[in-house]
């Protein structure tokens, strides 16, 4: 089995995998970073949204092979020295989860939408860059909240 | 009301984990030396099996065990269950045909199960998967209800003939008839409740292990209701007794009803542990999910509302086609039946209703319980019958509401329920106000001249909560008792642990829970934790469905909180050497009457444990209760939305413009966690109403199987909502609680359509009002408008 060889969330890591390892099952199953999850099989629920090299993608679409050298970071990685991200503070103090499975994906998905979009987002544009994203839980209407909160927080 | 008490917006005590992605959902644990479960399943709606050749799959790379019908034949495995009995008109069982969790001689469905791979690696079980050859013999199937009814259309299962379950009825025909005999006008729809797959976003997922040492099984799965589970698998399947069989549902990631059954795959994977001496893993990717989850509703109905000449509803006739797809799921055929009839007088004071059902065997997916359960079914019978009655009648849809409203309580409808209390016209008036109603006709003008058409939609639902009275659902057929059960175990320095038997797929038990402690207990709300979820730590449980955690279970809590307080007075009666009946508790304080001497409730525990101060056989050392609660009625949420929309003519687009919900929960815990429990009930409502329907092709390929062709909704696919509450509290529980979490799927799908119907001058729209589907009505209206 080839190797692979890559950062996460700030820690060198290498493995053997199965050439059709996808990233999600290489963080999940090799890594045991069980907090990008799995929603669907066609690239649509955005469950497994995760950054590389600093943008958000879907990991279950892309081959962890093609990712040598790479820096990833997931959710386990994005508070730093124990203190929450901006976004996830959001995340809790506006109700935007319920049962949690589609929240990782969210938070990362959000912080992308920010980096790109900057710190002032208006209600449109958040739901339009949330599409990628699928909630059956909330109704969308407090992860909107959440992400415009979360944006002006990153500014501070 | 303190800041983490009753009625407060506490922050969720479970969220930390959920934000930083140290949750533990089911397909998150790993056990040593586990293997990986794939299930072979049937690419044809309905077939023979003739045989199944195993051999070559069998040797391929890794493969630990390939098991079929006959295995689990062969080994007494029993098969899976409907758990409530329901009687034809004419006094007969309902008709169920069996149900294996590995098919037997025949498959019934596309998705069926067939054989079971077991291997080290999912991929090697996958791969192994695709050298098993089934010879099937291919046999016509039937996906329409109507047509599954005609003579010599192929039969599903022998002992149901005609493919008829059972052909059931509810309320007093005669009556009804006669008062559409003496009707001054009679509104007539024809009604179809699209079909639905509930698709919570963590797919199903079991790991089934088996300890040969205790000859013991565990079973971690995603389940809504894991006492249930261990009941059915026990007591009814066979895997092993209850006190050898353990389920855990940890987090759960959304459920909706979908994981409240028992279904193949857990049953395969914990019997398969054994049988292989390995773990047993599954996780349904999302087509499985698709193919095997529980769907839900699919009814067709033809329904008339009698009125009188002052407007006066008189009388109500139903007939609805339930499809229950291929097999009964647990609890399948109670939806259509006594979760959806008894509903049929919605809010409105109706002297007579008929309502006749017939339960349906397709080849289809089962069809079950799904958030709302037959509730969302008769609200959209009855407030598209009660807007088309309004509008043929030439009055305001607000004001025909408020003329036939339940006025007084309690109220006995002709269908079973006894509304306890409510004031429905305060939570139109309301509505009313909150929806800016008097603007309308200004923005419908505004609209017009954008070529837009703006409607305006009502829906005041009503629903079926608390589920429910153990001894009422026993004599509707229920199989088990709907009580719950808590045990609150305080420690000796006066930290609270809950044992509950709900469970929290998303709902925030941790925290509501947690909250009636504190507040009653008087200690921080930090001091409390929440266990639920594990048959080993629970006692007993029923689950959480139905609306049922909060007045069902929060009530078996408030009980044990009762016992604990009254043995605490008697800690505190020896500890403070006072009479018992001189202790008073407030506060997180036992305090001896009228003086200043107390023990706070930390301190009380402490010497509950110590036992110094009392002599051990006139009083037990320690402080831990539990409790059942059975409720003596069901709860009626019931509440008022409003939807506003604006269509366009060219494309057939819907806007939803704005939404407004008042909601009459009874008393509210946390009103954060409530509000995004109608948001969530109102994004899938929106969804039936708008965008998601299940499609088979007439061979029974379900056509609509993946995201890219079932169309959930997303965020710009729905607006935000303007939600309110009025509060009648509830009179049949210590909280006074109604529950909350499926309101707004009840409430939303007639909300958008009278809003569609509004904006098209009344032209018939069929869910989901696709782009299309609203076109075609519009050009309708355009025609017929042209015509006049
Ligand atoms: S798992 Fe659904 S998009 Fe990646
Ligand atoms: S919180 Fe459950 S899917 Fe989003």
């Amino acid at each position: 089995m080839p190797k692979v060889s890559m950062t996460v969330n700030g820690k060198a890591v290498s493995a053997n995998v199965d050439a059709r390892t996808l990233l999600v099952q290489f963080l999940r199953e090799d890594l045991r970073l069980t907090g990008t999850h799995v929603g669907c099989d066609t690239s649509q629920c955005g469950c497994c949204v995760v950054h590389v090299d600093g943008k958000a993608i879907k990991s279950c679409t892309v081959l962890a092979l093609t990712l040598e050298g790479a820096n990833v970071t997931t959710i386990e990685g994005l508070a730093q020295d124990g203190k929450l991200h901006p976004m996830q503070e959001a995340f809790r103090e506006n109700h935007a989860l319920q049962c949690g499975f589609c929240t990782p994906g969210m938070i990362m998905t959000s912080v992308d939408i920010v980096n790109r979009k900057g710190n002032t987002l208006d209600e449109q544009t958040i739901r339009h860059e949330l599409e990628g994203n699928l909630c059956r839980c909330t109704g969308y209407h407090n992860i909107v909240k959440a992400v415009a909160a979360g944006a002006e927080a990153m500014a501070k | 009301m303190s800041a983490t008490g009753i009625g407060a917006a506490v922050r969720r005590k479970e969220d930390l984990r959920f934000i930083t992605g140290r949750g533990q959902y089911t397909d998150d644990i790993n056990r040593p030396g586990q293997a990986y479960a794939y299930f072979l399943r049937s690419p044809h709606a309905h077939a023979e099996i003739k045989s199944i050749d195993t051999r070559d799959a069998r040797a391929a790379d890794g493969v630990l065990a390939i098991l079929t019908g006959d295995d689990i034949a062969a080994d007494k495995v029993g098969g899976l269950i409907c758990g409530w009995m329901i009687h034809s008109k004419d006094g007969s069982a309902m008709k169920a045909g069996a149900h294996p969790a590995l098919a037997q001689g025949k498959v019934r469905y596309v998705g069926d199960h067939v054989a079971v791979v077991i291997a080290e690696t999912l991929a090697q079980a996958r791969d192994a998967s695709e050298k098993i050859k089934v010879d099937y013999k291919v046999l016509p199937a039937v996906v329409d209800m109507n047509d599954a009814v005609k003579k010599g259309a192929p039969v599903i299962h022998e002992v149901s003939g005609n493919n008829t379950v059972y052909n059931w009825h509810l309320g007093d025909k005669a009556a009804a008839d006669a008062a559409f005999a003496k009707a001054k006008h009679v509104t007539k729809l024809d009604i179809v409740n699209n079909r639905l797959v509930p698709n919570a976003m963590e797919p199903r997922a079991a790991v089934g292990d088996y300890e040969p040492g205790t000859e013991s099984f565990t079973l971690y799965t995603t389940s809504q209701n894991p006492h249930v589970a261990r009941l059915v698998l026990s007591a009814f399947i066979g895997i092993a007794p209850e006190h050898k069989l353990r389920v855990i549902a940890p987090d759960v990631g959304g459920g909706f009803g979908s994981k409240i059954f028992i279904y193949a795959e857990e049953t395969v994977c914990v019997w398969a542990a054994k049988k292989v001496g390995r773990p047993v893993k599954w996780t349904a990717d999302r087509s499985e999910s698709f193919l095997s989850d529980a769907h839900g509703r699919d009814h067709v109905t033809h329904a008339e509302l009698a009125l009188d000449e002052g407007g006066k509803i008189t009388g109500l006739r139903v007939n609805t086609k339930a499809n229950l797809g291929a097999y009964l799921s647990t609890f399948s055929s109670s939806v259509p039946t006594y979760l959806y009839a008894p509903l049929l007088s919605g809010q409105y004071d109706i002297p007579a209703i008929y309502a006749e059902v017939d339960g349906i065997y397709t080849n289809t997916t089962p069809v079950d319980a799904y958030r709302g359960a037959g509730r969302p079914e008769a609200t959209f019978v009855v407030e598209r019958l009660v807007e088309v009655a309004a509008r043929e009648t030439g009055v305001d849809p607000a004001q025909f509401r408020l003329k036939n409203f339940v006025r007084s309580f309690p109220h006995q409808t002709p269908v079973i329920m006894a509304y306890d209390t409510g004031n429905y016209q305060a939570a139109l008036e309301k509505a009313l106000k909150m929806a800016d109603y008097r603007g309308l006709a200004r923005r419908k003008a505004l609209s017009a001249r954008a070529g837009k058409l703006r409607g305006i939609g009502f829906s005041a639902y009503i629903e079926a909560c608390g589920i429910a009275p153990s001894a009422a659902v026993g004599s509707l057929g229920a199989g088990v008792g709907l009580w719950e059960s808590a045990e609150v175990r305080v420690n000796p320095i006066g930290t609270v642990e809950v044992l509950t038997g709900s469970h929290s797929h998303g709902q925030g038990h941790e925290t509501t829970f947690a909250q009636l402690v504190s507040d009653r207990l008087g200690i921080p709300i930090d001091n409390v934790s929440i266990v639920h979820g594990d048959t080993d730590k629970v006692q007993m449980g029923m689950g959480t469905y139905g609306s049922r955690s909060g007045a069902v279970g929060m009530s078996a809590i408030f009980k044990a909180l009762d016992k604990v307080i009254a043995k605490g007075k008697k800690v505190a009666a020896y500890c403070l050497e006072a009479s018992e009946n001189d202790i008073d508790f407030k506060d997180g304080k036992f305090s001896v009457k009228g003086t200043d001497r107390n023990l706070d409730f930390g301190s009380v525990a402490l010497q509950a444990y110590i036992a110094h101060k009392f002599n051990g056989q006139d009083l037990e050392p320690g402080l831990k209760e539990g409790a059942f609660w059975d409720p003596t009625n069901f709860t009626f949420p019931a509440g008022v939305h409003i939807c506003e929309v604006e269509v366009d003519p060219e494309t057939g687009i819907t806007r939803i413009d704005r939404w407004t919900a008042v909601d009459d929960f009874g008393r509210v815990i946390n009103p954060m966690i409530v509000e995004g429990q109608v948001h969530g009930g109102i994004g899938q409502g929106v969804g039936q109403a708008l965008l998601e329907g299940v499609h088979y092709n007439k061979d029974g390929q379900l056509v609509t199987a993946s995201f890219n062709d079932y169309c959930m909704p997303r965020a710009d696919d729905l607006p935000s909502y303007n939600v309110g509450m009025t509060q009648t509290p509830c009179p049949s529980n210590p909280l006074g609680i109604k529950g909350c979490g499926e309101a707004g799927a009840i409430a939303a799908p007639p909300a958008v359509i009278n809003a569609i119907t509004d904006a098209l001058g009344h032209e018939d729209v069929p869910m989901p009002a696709t782009p299309l589907n609203v076109w075609r009505a519009a050009q309708k209206a355009v025609a017929k408008k042209a015509a006049e």
